[in-house]
């Protein structure tokens, strides 16, 4: 395990990759824009990997920090509500995954990205004040999931080719 | 290792069966509805019948822009002055239950039904 020190740089460092990659995302454009809230959730990658190299805790700074620069920066204040509720709520199940350990990276970011969808929704139930709006769950389960697998997959990667290198 | 990929297979696979029953089960039983709702900040601001051709501008306190458009027992949004144009994109709503939204406008669009 690394010293403080340096768990410390290595968490500016991850914080700046997780902004950049949600600065990306906003870049491309939206596949499919009937539903809104459908992406890829690349920024996850950094929390999978933050979670399992440096825990939980440290996984939640470098969400936080990320959600509140990219808010600053890119968007608006009422666009942080929703990314906070989606990146808290899809921590929390990932931690949870982790913790029961009977899922490999795979499955834990699968249900952090249908988490992530699910936590928007419900700020959006509140904020409209429209329970209807669950209605889009259907669609953002589907997509939150196979979102899931792809930052699944690359954070496996990552995980198995990089962490072993962070001493 | 193996044991954690049949679990991941697993939940990937009931997430999916939960989102297929969801849409079969909306698709199936979902009526047409009859009645245009409009929200604004969760309140209803209009009704419109859905039987009758319609193009109105709904603007909000802030001077925000959607047009509403009924056509053909169809409703849709075919122009918003909100930056990221996903209400328009939204497609045609007509059964019970479907809602179009405009996030920064805090508007929905809903369709119900008038009769139990």
């Amino acid at each position: 395990m690394p010293n403080k020190k340096t768990k410390i740089a290595y968490l500016g460092l991850l914080t700046a990759l997780a902004m950049v990659l949600s600065y990306l995302e906003l870049l491309i454009p939206p596949i499919f824009t009937a539903v809104p809230g459908i992406k890829m959730g690349l920024a996850n990658i950094v929390i999978v990997f933050g979670l399992y190299c440096f825990g939980f805790r440290y996984a939640l700074a470098i969400s936080l920090v990320r959600v509140f620069a990219v808010s600053l920066l890119f968007s608006n204040v009422m666009i942080m509500t929703y990314s906070l509720a989606g990146a808290l709520l899809s921590l929390l199940i990932m931690w949870a995954l982790k913790k029961t350990d009977r899922f490999s990276y795979v499955g834990v970011s699968v249900g952090g990205g249908v988490a992530h969808n699910l936590g928007q929704i419900i700020v959006a139930i509140f904020v409209l004040k429209t329970i209807e709006i669950g209605y889009y769950m259907i669609v953002l389960t589907a997509t939150g999931a196979i979102a899931g697998i792809l930052v699944g997959l690359v954070s496996a990667l990552l995980i198995k080719k990089v962490a072993v290198k962070i001493k | 290792m193996t044991k954690k990929r049949k679990n991941d297979i697993l939940l990937i696979l009931s997430l999916f069966l939960l989102v297929v029953t969801a849409a079969l089960a909306f698709s199936l039983f979902g009526k047409r509805g009859d009645v245009v709702i409009v929200t604004q900040n969760g309140e209803v601001i209009a009704e419109y019948p859905l039987s009758e051709n319609l193009k109105t501008d709904i603007i909000s306190e802030q001077g925000k822009i959607n047009t509403l458009v009924i056509e053909n027992k169809m409703a849709y949004i075919s122009y918003a002055d909100c930056p990221d144009k996903i209400c328009v994109s939204h497609r045609k709503i007509s059964r019970e239950g479907e809602l179009i939204v405009c996030l920064p406008h805090k508007l929905t669009v809903g369709i119900e039904a008038s009769e139990k």
